[in-house]
Parts: C-alpha cells; structure tokens; sequence
C-alpha cells in the first residue's frame, strides 16, 4: 500500500450537542487528489479543519506521514508542511501578491531582503507549478480565480505538502475551475497531496484518485474514483437514489409580470454597469440568466429587487412602473410588500445576520410584518412557530431555533434563506445562485421546489453561473455579457456550446 | 487565526467580569500598598462605606441610578454598532433644557414642571446626538471623533452660558438660583415617610424606579421588538440591513437621539434629585463611566444595572474611604474606576485562553 500523507484514527468532534465528527478513520495517500464529499452539514469542514489545527479533535489520532502529531494550531499545521485554502480569501486588498505572500513569514530584520529573496523564490514557485500570477499586481485588483491562486502560492511557499482546499469551485466560473484543475493535477505530479472538499461530483470524477464520502458526522465510504459512477457517489452521499434528471412540464405562461426595458445602471465612475437591459417574465415561468459571473447578473438583481436604483429605464411590475416609484421607506422594503421576494447571491453577506439566531433569521426583512407583531412587541411564539415550520418543510439540521445561523454550514444556511422568502409567498422571486455550495441531495430539493412555485402561477428570475442548473430549470434563458444581453433563447433550444458562445459576446 | 472561545456561556458572562474585576482590584490594591496604606483595610472600608450603612447604601443607589441612565445610552447606540462617547455632553446639554425649563416654570405644580423638565432632558439630549448622528449616516463623520467633540463644545457652551446668562444674580459661583420645590423629583425617604417606613436621608430620589423602569424597557425593545431588531440588525450586519430594506440612515440618527435622550436623563437625577440647581460641571464624568458600565455589562440591562451598582458603590464607597484616610485622594479612586474600565475593556479577552483551556481539560476528565 502507498505511503499516506495524512491518516486519521478514531477522531471524534462535538460541539455542544452536535455531534459533527464521529470516529473518524481514513487514511490520503500521498501524491493524490483526495476528494470529500457529503451533504450540508456531514462534518467535512470541520474535519479539514481539525486537521489544520483550527480546531481540537475531542478524542484521536492524527498520523502526518505516518507519525502521530498534535496540532494545535494553525501554526503548527503549517510547519508539518499542511497549507489550506480558505473558501474566503484571506487576504490584504491593497498589497500586492508579493507582499501578500511574504506577510507573516517574514525573515531578516528589513523587508527589503525578504522581498528580494521571496520574490525568485516565488518566481520558481509560479513557473514548476504553472501559477501565473504576478507578483506586483494589486490582490484587490485581480479577479477571484486569480485571488485563489495567490492562496495557493502562499500556501506553498511556506513549504505545504498537502493542499487542503474547501469548495474552492463554488466562487469560480467553469473555466477558473478547468484552470484550478490544471494547476492541482500539476502539483500532484510533483508529488503534493491534495485534498478536494467539493459538492459537484463532475468534479470529483474529473480530478480526484480517492474518494472519502460523509454522511452525518461519519465516514460512509471510502472508494478509488475509476470504480464509481456519478450515481453511486450520490446515492452514497444522501444514502437513497437521488434523482439527478429534474422532470419538467411545459410552462404554461400566464399574464406579464415583469417587464424591463432600457435599463441602464452607470457607477459613480462613470462605469456602464447595465446597458439597455430589456426582457419580459411572466408568471408561470422561469427565465435564467447565463453568463459569466461579473456581467452585470448581480447589479440586474440589485436593481430589480430595490437595493439599488438604476440610472434610467423602467421596470413594470404587474403594470405598475416601479422607476418612478416614489416610497417612503426604502425601496427594497417597499417591493417585497408589493410581492418581489430576492434570494441574494451572497447568502452570507446579504441575506443573514450571522450572529442572529435562526428564528431571528427567520423574519429579516419581514420583521415589520403584522404576523409576527403584537402592539409594538414582537410575538415571539409566532416567530419560533414560523421557524419550526421553515425547518421541518426544508429539513434543515440542526433543526434548532435557537442557533447562531453562523454555526450552521452554508447548506443549511441557504436553506433558511429560501423558506423565508418562498413563505412570503411572492408574485416574482429573483434568485442569484440558488445552490451554490448546496449539497445535490439539497439541489434537488431546491429545484424541486422551484419548479413547484413556477406551477403554482409564479414568476422567477433565476441568475446562475451553473450551466447545468440554468438549462435544467429554466423554461427561456437569457445571456449576459458586457451588462448586456447578448441573446435570449427557449430552453429547449439551448447547449452549452450555444450559451457558452454567447457568454463570450458572440452573437 | 486563533482558537475559537469554547466555554460555557455563565462563564464568559459571569465568570470573565468577576474575573477581570478582581484583577483590576488586585492592581489597585498593589498600588494602594505602595503608598503605604493597608489594601484590605481599605477594600473593607470601601465596602462598608457603599454598603454598611443605611446613608451609605442611598448614596449608593443614588449614583447607580445616574449610571444606570448613562450606561443605558451607551449600550443603545452599541446595539446599532455605533460607540457614543459623548453621554457627558448630551447629559449636560439635558441639564440645560431642564435648567431653563426649571427656571421658567417651576411655579408650576410639580406634575406639571416635573414631567415637563424630562421632556426637556429629552428633548435637549436627543438632540446634542442627534447632530453627531446625522454627519455620521449622512457624511460618515465618524461618531467617535464627533461625540468626543460635541463633549468639549458641550462644555464649553456651558460655561459661557453658566457665567454669562444663568448665573444667579448677585453671586460670584458659577450656577443658577436653586429650583423651586415643585420641581423637585421626591426623594425616597419622603416618598416612603407615609408609609411609615423610615429611610435615611439622602439624595436618593424616585428617579431611581425611572432608571429601573429604562431598564425592563431596554430589554423588551432591543431584544423583542421590531425596533430593536432593525437597530441590531443595522449594527452586526449593513448590508443585510440594506436586504432587509431598513433604512440604515434613519435607524443610526433615530438610535444616537434615544442614546442622548436616555443620557439626558441622568441630569433628571442629579438636578431635580439631588442639587436642585445647576453648577458647572454638575455632570462630573458621569457619562463617561456609563462607557465602562456599558462594556462591563457587555450592553445588556442586567449586566449594565449590576455594573452601575459597582460604580455606585466605588464612587460611594471611594469618598467614604477618602474621609478615612486622607492619603487615598478622589483620584486613587478614579484611578480604580479607570483600572476597572482597561481589565473589563480593553482586557476583556485577557482571561479567555487560559479560562477556556481549563474548561476543556475539564471536560474531558469528566
Ligand atoms: N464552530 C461551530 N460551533 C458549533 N457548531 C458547529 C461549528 N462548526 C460547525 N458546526 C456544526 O457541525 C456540523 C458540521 O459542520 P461542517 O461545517 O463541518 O459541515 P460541512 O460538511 O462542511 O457542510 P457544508 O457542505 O454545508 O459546508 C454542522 O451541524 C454545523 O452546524
Ligand atoms: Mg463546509
């Protein structure tokens, strides 16, 4: 049997009730891509980052190269040569990649030495493992493929030989991700381990040698990728069949909802951030909206959702122009009672208050909602009965009420998120990236519901960087590229070669 | 990174202030030994003078009270993720309004002036905040630099105001004639004198049962109300505020005029409680340790009516003591206060390594 780069032995988590690792034995060999996977919440995280030292295993053992080792702190990880990167980059915006990678493992009294002697290290580093990054440019400036990469560079240039990479596909566009790939299979080649915490399962046959497969807390599989389909791992990870193949009736569009035309959204820079966007959505219906991430989907959202106001153009809803619109409260507020429900695209930034517990999670944006007030007071038992509602309904776990949403994984978080809004019961749902970092057994369940407020007469607007999930769903997609729409096409009509080129600009 | 605190939550709301409390005395007890003096006679003295006697423990309550209203101000703007330092300056710009409120009107029947001067304490105080919070949701003038500023600018109006204008005629102090009895807040012991129950007489006055009373309010709005919850949600996360659709700018204004208003109200205690006429600098850093009360009592009413109890009693306990022994001076005790505010502040963490590692080690032998 190969060498193993890192074996764990009968490792153990809890945190207060939530039992998140349970005796844990596996073994990475050295010199492979390891893939993890398991749905939201299966302790994958914290096993990775038990192993970098960020938390302690309650009980167990932890082998690095065959010796047993306690690492008790990030630190420590680094010096047994195990480097990981974060899935939020952490990073200095305004230092440039030089400076970024040396900061914090300095040496020599001036900087001067250090960044001299750092940067033909580096330049060694960005040439064996085919990197690509400049050393002088400005990380803030650079896009987040780009970021990614610096991480990597700092990680190995602290002497890591084991990579251990958290859903680093879920902020990268399909081609960042290919680019990823190809850097990860060349420092395999060189002999580095790397290990893969990823929810796409293309990606896991794709790159991976091993996989380890979890399922609350514990380790359910352990397979060599060339022995399993796409089924197995899924059925494997949510232990029943997962029906990947979404069923979708035709649409039967009903009256206009929303009607966009000669949008325009400009920067205080000057910048055209949205150009003479114009398009349709009825009720019944889902339009998607492809394109690479940073084309103006986001500001769409913004704008149409009231977070934003744009610069000229109109936007009827329900016959209503809601440019002109004037309110008294903020505008965000005003369109969610007038029937716009918004899923944002950063759920952690926008869509939640981290330290908020759950039910108080529950009612953002709906908390001036006569339902769960009583006088000036809140009801609170109505608050905790509509969240006990949003957890039973979308199976989030653990199903408390009364948790900092922060502690749950981004599944579960996403989850909370999309019961409240789908509760508000809408007339237009806009969604940005419903399923990213979703585990598939959860995606299903997404789309599944999604499909079903469509049948139900609504209209959703649906923004995804996944192809897949854009074709699976949508009934017309729309492309955007530039801030403007480079084509509109059925569904039945598109592939990804088709879209592909129209997100490149090609009409 | 660091490890995150893995404690029980009694015990980083507990046991870390007590902690970081007696750490604080322990230096101040270092010092006191330095100058010669007897650190646990004092401490004994101290204790006795803030609780050992029935005036004592008037006095006690009477500056808790002020406390309460100052550190109440200063946890309501944290809660919107705003640091008002200024609870000096709004506390004494409210003296004003009642001052002249007083001045005008206190022929009037006490329910009349009385209810008519906390309006004014209000109203006066609200709106010294008012100023620092518009710049900072509409210019992003940051509120500390602001606040700080509104407390010299405060002090000094007042000044020109005390010498100038209110100043009683025919006297060289720099204060207003006394207040008219109807505009006197009640004291205790003769709220209580019918009853037949005798209390001391001290300035400890019905205020006191209005600083409670903020108490129990803070608590419902902040915590289970839509009002609360906007302000919080402003203050851990803007741009989920922003989702949310809260106005963001309204909601920082609206909160620093409440923050000012509840500081405003500490003036009702010292004015119409206890001085019954306006002096220069009557508000004597009272807002300022409602900065330390509010952090001690980590912004929440039971912690924050705790730590103004500890307040009260230093500041009580501290002038007793400085009768006793002329060698410890008023400044030894604010030197205390200030310890206390770096150990429960700046220091907060100082404990929670070593504390949380003894829980795990706990723990795991169970
Ligand atoms: N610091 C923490 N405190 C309390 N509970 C935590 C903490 N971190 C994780 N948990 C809990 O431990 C469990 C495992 O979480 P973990 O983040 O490891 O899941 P995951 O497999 O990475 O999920 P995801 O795919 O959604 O990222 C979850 O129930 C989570 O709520
Ligand atoms: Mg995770």
């Amino acid at each position: 049997m190969a060498e193993l780069a890192i074996e764990l032995i009968g490792v153990n988590k809890h945190f207060g009730e939530v039992h998140a690792n349970k005796n844990i034995t596996f073994g990475v060999r050295k010199g492979t891509v390891h893939g993890i996977i398991g749905e939201n919440g299966a302790g994958k995280s914290t096993l990775m980052s038990i192993i970098y030292g960020y938390y302690q295993a309650d009980s167990g053992t932890i082998k690095i190269n065959g010796k047993a080792e306690r690492i008790r702190s990030s630190h420590a990880a680094i010096g047994l040569g195990i480097g990981m990167v974060h899935q939020h980059f952490m990073l200095v915006d305004p230092f440039t990649v030089l400076e970024n990678i040396v900061l914090g493992a300095e040496g020599g009294v001036t900087l001067e030495g250090s960044l001299a002697a750092a940067r033909t290290h580096l330049q060694k580093l960005n040439q064996d493992y085919g990197l690509q990054v400049d050393p002088d440019a400005i990380v803030g400036e650079l896009g987040v493929g780009t970021q990614q990469r610096v991480e990597i560079l700092k990680t190995l240039y602290r002497g890591a030989d084991v990579l251990i990479l958290d859903e680093p596909t879920a902020v990268l566009t399909p081609q960042e991700a290919d680019d990823l790939f190809r850097i990860l299979r060349l420092l395999r080649d060189q002999g580095k381990t790397v290990i893969l915490i990823t929810h796409k399962l293309r990606e896991v046959l794709d790159i991976t040698d091993d996989v380890t497969v979890m399922r609350a807390g514990e380790i359910v599989g352990q397979v060599r990728t060339a022995d399993v389909t796409k089924e197995d791992l899924a059925d494997l990870m949510v232990g029943r069949k997962v029906n990947m193949h979404l069923d979708k009736a035709a649409a039967v569009p009903g009256k206009k909802v929303l009607s966009v035309s000669g949008l325009n959204l400009v920067d205080s820079r000057g910048v055209a951030l949205l150009k003479d966007i114009g398009f349709d959505l009825h009720a019944g219906e889902i339009v998607g909206i492809a394109g690479v991430s940073g084309n103006g989907q986001s500001e769409l959202l913004e704008v149409l959702s009231g977070m934003r106001e744009a610069t000229s153009g109109s936007v009827q809803f329900k016959g209503m122009e809601l440019a002109t619109l004037k309110t008294r409260e903020p505008k965000a507020a005003a369109y969610r009672k007038l029937g716009i429900a918004h899923i944002p695209e950063d759920r952690s930034r926008e869509g939640m208050v981290k330290d908020f517990m759950t039910f108080e999670n529950a009612i953002l944006g709906y908390h001036d909602d006569p339902s769960v007030r009583r006088g000036f007071l809140f009801n609170r038992k109505a608050i905790i009965e509509r969240c006990r509602r949003f957890i039973d309904e979308f199976d989030v776990r653990p199903a408390l009420t009364h948790r900092r949403i922060g502690l749950f994984s981004g599944g579960n978080q996403q989850k909370v998120i999309l019961a409240r809004e789908i509760h508000a019961n809408p007339d237009l749902l806009l969604i940005g990236q419903p399923t990213r970092g979703v585990d598939i057994g959860a995606i299903e369940f997404i789309h599944k519901r999604l499909m079903q407020l469509r049948d139900e007469g609504k209209a959703l607007l649906l923004v995804s960087v996944e192809l897949d999930e854009i074709m699976a769903l949508s009934d017309r997609i729309i492309v955007m590229n530039g801030g403007a729409i480079s084509g509109e096409l059925p569904a039945a009509e598109a592939t990804a070669t088709s879209l592909g080129l129209l997100m490149g600009g090609h009409k | 990174m660091s490890q995150p605190a893995n404690m029980p939550r009694w015990a980083s709301l507990w046991l870390m202030p007590l902690l970081n409390l007696f750490a604080a005395l322990f230096v101040s007890g270092l010092v006191i030994a330095l100058i010669g003096e007897d650190p646990v006679e004092c401490l004994k003295l101290m204790i006795n003078g803030a609780f050992g006697y029935p005036e004592g423990i008037g006095y006690t309550l009477f500056y808790t009270t002020s406390f309460i209203f100052t550190g109440l101000a200063v946890a309501a703007a944290f809660h919107a993720g705003l640091f008002n330092i200024g609870g000096e300056g709004q506390m004494y710009l409210a003296g004003l309004g009642v001052t002249l409120v007083c001045l005008q009107f206190d022929y009037l029947p006490a329910y009349v002036v009385i209810p008519l001067a906390m309006l004014a304490a209000i109203l006066f105080g609200g709106a010294w905040a008012l100023v620092p919070g518009y710049l900072q949701a509409k210019r992003g003038s940051h509120i500390v630099v602001t606040t700080i500023m509104f407390n010299f600018i405060a002090s000094s109006l007042m000044t020109w105001l005390l010498v100038d204008k209110l100043r009683m005629e025919g006297s060289q102090t720099p204060a207003t004639r006394e207040f008219a009895q109807n505009a006197w807040v009640p004291m205790l012991h003769e709220l209580f004198a019918p009853l037949g129950v005798e209390l001391p007489n001290t300035p400890l006055n019905a205020s006191f049962f209005l600083a409670l009373m903020a108490l129990v309010l803070f608590y419902l709005v902040v915590w289970h109300s839509p009002k609360g919850f906007v302000t919080r949600t402003v203050g851990l996360n803007e741009k989920a505020a922003r989702y949310a659709g809260i106005p963001v700018d309204k909601v920082i204004i609206a909160v620093m005029c409440v923050s000012g208003a509840l500081a405003g109200l500490a003036a009702i205690n010292e004015l119409l409680g206890s001085t019954h006429r306006m002096n220069m600098g009557f508000t004597n850093g009272i807002g300022f340790v409602g900065i330390a009360v509010a952090l001690m009592g980590r912004n929440h009413p039971v912690g924050i009516l705790l730590s103004a109890l500890l307040f009260g009693a230093l500041t009580q306990g501290g002038l007793d003591l400085s009768f006793e022994k002329p060698a410890i001076t008023r400044e030894m005790i604010i030197f205390t206060q200030g310890l206390i505010i770096l150990f429960c502040g700046a220091l907060e963490n100082l404990f929670q390594t070593p504390l949380s590692a003894a829980f795990k080690r706990m723990l795991k032998n169970q």
